[in-house]
């Protein structure tokens, strides 16, 4: 039965059952325990499991990623919140020198079941250095996984899958989407981690996108859709690996790719989305494929600005059109 | 000259107490967003510090830096106007209440990473220390701010070539909900400077002469040659850590004490010869009032009507500064690529 739900219940809920269920779960990061976490997502877990397994940590981002990788790397099943994503930078050499590599490096001696979880995103007027994405730098360090929810439903699973892998998983949260809601069934087999989910089918454009863009990407394609244009939206789920299968299948029916990303558009994310199924794609596409993203500017403190910096509902649907309509007059 | 300072660091305090608690409002009003971390409570380490710095010296702060910007001479109101995002901001609305800079006042900016500022403060004194100039660069930073690697790197590499840098810790307790005792191995962060040769000294920053004195000494040391100096202020913010930020995990007692020693009641103790009234009590703020109970004073610096009009005029200001703000025009998408690529001139890029 599923029942309504905020993402961030979602999330504590699926930290929950795990660390229940598996004594080498543990939970570390910034007022994570006592305060009971900056998003809620760890709220009442340093009651249940005490200080060892819900760890208060400082900030010292780049001391206790790392303490993650070495706890893995001994068999435990670390959970590293990093507050934002913009902390993350100062745990790079962690994240992507010691975690994505090591198993490697090590001739594959060495699992790394090792969970990073940080929000991200342009959220409300936070300015340019508390609005980033950065998804595009994580993507580009083999041997990382990126799982990218977007409804409670898939926090749920790909958190609890994230924790029972032996990969080293970053999990990439928005800001803005922890308190939306939407229905949990705990009850519900899980599809695979990283496989892309049509979200609503269409004949006429293929959306492929991710995250807090998924909810906008349904918003246009609702409205288009009383145009008489009738978007097919892929949320993908997941960035690396990414399930090509399922975009390449709908573009074989709809003959037009967009891609819609809040990161800014030079070498995000979008690029390799469309370069690849481009190269796939090349003879079933109509139009070329396009990408509509967030502007190359650091993101402005200035409300007004920084909402023209990113997609919203109206530009996703002008960048459709003309999607489909650059493809007519070609 | 004693009075005179005490006035002036009086007037800035009042000033600071009011234009934070007018920014807490104009937050809820919906005219200011994002995070706003707010000052009241550490009053007398910006007014302190600053009051001792010279104008050639180079201020590095944190994201809680409005007071810093203001004392160190930033008009309210462009302050004021950067906090509503607009165009007369001092950082034309770009960079909103975490990110002030003012280049003309050497106000090197307000960082929201935390540990940001010991790099860019040692690089600054890098260049002083490189042309021997008489100058000296301020760097703040909170108790939750040492344990990032930038803290032992900079203070390393300020030590080892003898910079200019005044580290000033402001030691709220607090790292956000985490109390220091949880987040400090070490809770004296004065104690840690030994590890780098940096002499240290601790201060209580409830108390804005003993700041102004410690700053003036340690600055002194500073343009003598000695190099690096490092004060733990120790101090308490009233509010949350930010306006989204309750601050409920701290126990009613601690928030109380500390109130007791509000720094702002401090100065007004030093400067008012007799005991207030009822409304002089009023106008100097709810919080002043379990401290100033009780208390006749020594040297008549000040009459009791000096410090209604003060807090009449610092209340004053800061009306202007929001009217100022409020008319200022929002910036537009020109102006934003305009600070992205300003600095180009005419170099040829392709
Ligand atoms: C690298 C980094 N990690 C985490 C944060 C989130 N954060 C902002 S302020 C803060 C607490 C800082 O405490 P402290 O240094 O004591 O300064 P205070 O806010 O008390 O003045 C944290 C964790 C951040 N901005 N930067
Ligand atoms: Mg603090």
């Amino acid at each position: 039965m599923a029942a309504d739900i905020l993402l961030w219940e979602a999330l504590n809920k699926a930290l929950n059952v795990e660390m229940a269920a598996d004594d080498s779960v543990f939970i570390l990061g910034e007022d994570v325990g006592l305060y009971g976490g900056s998003y809620r997502v760890t709220q009442d877990l340093y009651a249940k499991y005490g200080e060892w397994r819900v760890r208060d940590t400082p900030i010292s981002e780049g001391g206790f990623t790392g303490l993650g990788v070495g706890a893995a790397m001994v068999g435990m099943r670390p959970v590293v919140e990093i507050m934002t994503i913009n902390f993350a930078l100062l745990a790079l050499d962690a994240i992507i020198n010691m975690a994505a590599k090591i198993p490697f490096m090590s001739g594959g001696q060495f699992p790394m079941p090792l969970v990073i979880r940080m929000p991200g995103g342009v959220a409300k007027q936070l300015a340019a250095q508390h609005s980033q994405r950065l998804e595009h730098t994580l993507m580009n360090a083999p041997g990382l996984r990126i799982a990218v929810p977007s409804t409670p439903q898939d926090a749920w699973w790909q958190l609890r899958q994230a924790i029972r892998s032996n990969e080293p998983i970053v999990l990439l949260e928005h800001e803005l989407l922890y308190f939306s809601k939407g229905p949990l069934d705990a009850a519900l087999e899980p599809i695979p981690m990283h496989r892309a989910v049509v979200r609503r089918p269409g004949r006429d454009l293929t959306l492929v996108t991710y995250s807090r863009m998924a909810v906008l990407v349904l918003q246009a394609a609702k409205r288009l859709s009383a145009e008489g244009i009738e978007v097919e939206v892929i949320d993908l789920r997941s960035l690396s690996p990414i399930d090509w299968d399922t975009c390449t299948g709908s573009i074989q029916k709809t003959h037009h790719l967009l891609v819609v990303e809040e990161d800014c558009g030079f070498a995000g994310a979008g690029a390799e989305i469309v370069a690849t199924l481009s190269e796939r794609c090349f003879y079933e596409l109509d139009a070329p494929a396009r990408r509509h993203a967030g502007l190359n500017l650091p993101t402005p403190y200035n409300g007004a600005l920084e909402s023209a910096s990113i997609p919203t509902v109206s530009t996703i649907m002008d960048a459709a059109r003309h999607t489909i309509l650059s493809g007519e007059t070609s | 000259m004693k009075r005179d300072n005490l006035i002036s660091m009086l007037h800035d305090m009042l000033l600071a107490r009011a234009f934070e608690e007018r920014a807490a409002i104009e937050y809820t009003r919906g005219n200011i967003a994002g995070f706003l971390h707010l000052y009241p409570g550490e009053e007398a380490v910006a007014v302190g510090v600053l009051h001792a710095a010279e104008p050639s010296d180079y201020i590095v702060s944190t994201y809680r830096e409005h007071i810093h910007a203001l004392v160190r001479g930033v008009p309210a109101n462009i302050v004021m106007a950067e906090l509503f995002g607009r165009r007369d901001g001092c950082s034309k609305g770009m960079g909103g209440s975490m990110h002030l800079f003012d280049r003309e006042r050497r106000f090197m900016g307000g960082y929201g990473i935390v540990g940001e500022t010991y790099p860019v403060a040692t690089g600054i004194a890098y260049t002083i220390a490189m042309q021997e100039l008489p100058e000296a660069v301020i760097c703040f930073f909170g108790d939750g701010a040492v344990n990032q690697g930038t803290f032992h790197e900079s203070l390393n590499m300020a030590s080892l070539w003898n910079l200019p840098v005044l580290f000033v810790c402001e030691n709220n307790r607090y790292q956000i909900g985490t109390e220091i005792h949880r987040h400090s191995a070490v809770t004296n962060v004065y104690k840690r400077a030994c590890g780098y040769r940096i002499p240290a000294e601790y201060v209580n920053g409830m108390d804005v002469l003993a700041v102004y004195q410690a700053t003036q000494s340690a600055l002194q040391r500073i343009r003598e040659g000695t190099g690096p100096q490092l004060l733990e202020i120790e101090t308490y913010r009233f509010r949350g850590h930010s306006m989204s930020d309750p601050g409920s995990y701290r126990p009613k007692v601690e928030v109380q004490a500390f109130k007791d020693e509000d720094p702002v009641t401090i100065v007004l103790e030093e400067s008012i010869p007799n005991y207030p009234t009822e409304e002089q009590i009023h106008a100097v703020g709810e919080d002043n009032i379990a401290h100033l109970t009780g208390h006749l004073h020594r040297e008549g610096y000040i009459q009791p009507e000096g410090v209604i009009l003060m807090k009449k005029e610092a209340d004053k200001t800061v009306n202007h500064a929001v009217e100022y703000a409020q008319q200022s025009p929002e910036p537009g998408m020109e102006d934003a690529w305009k600070a992205l690529n300003c600095n180009r001139g005419k170099e040829v890029l392709i």
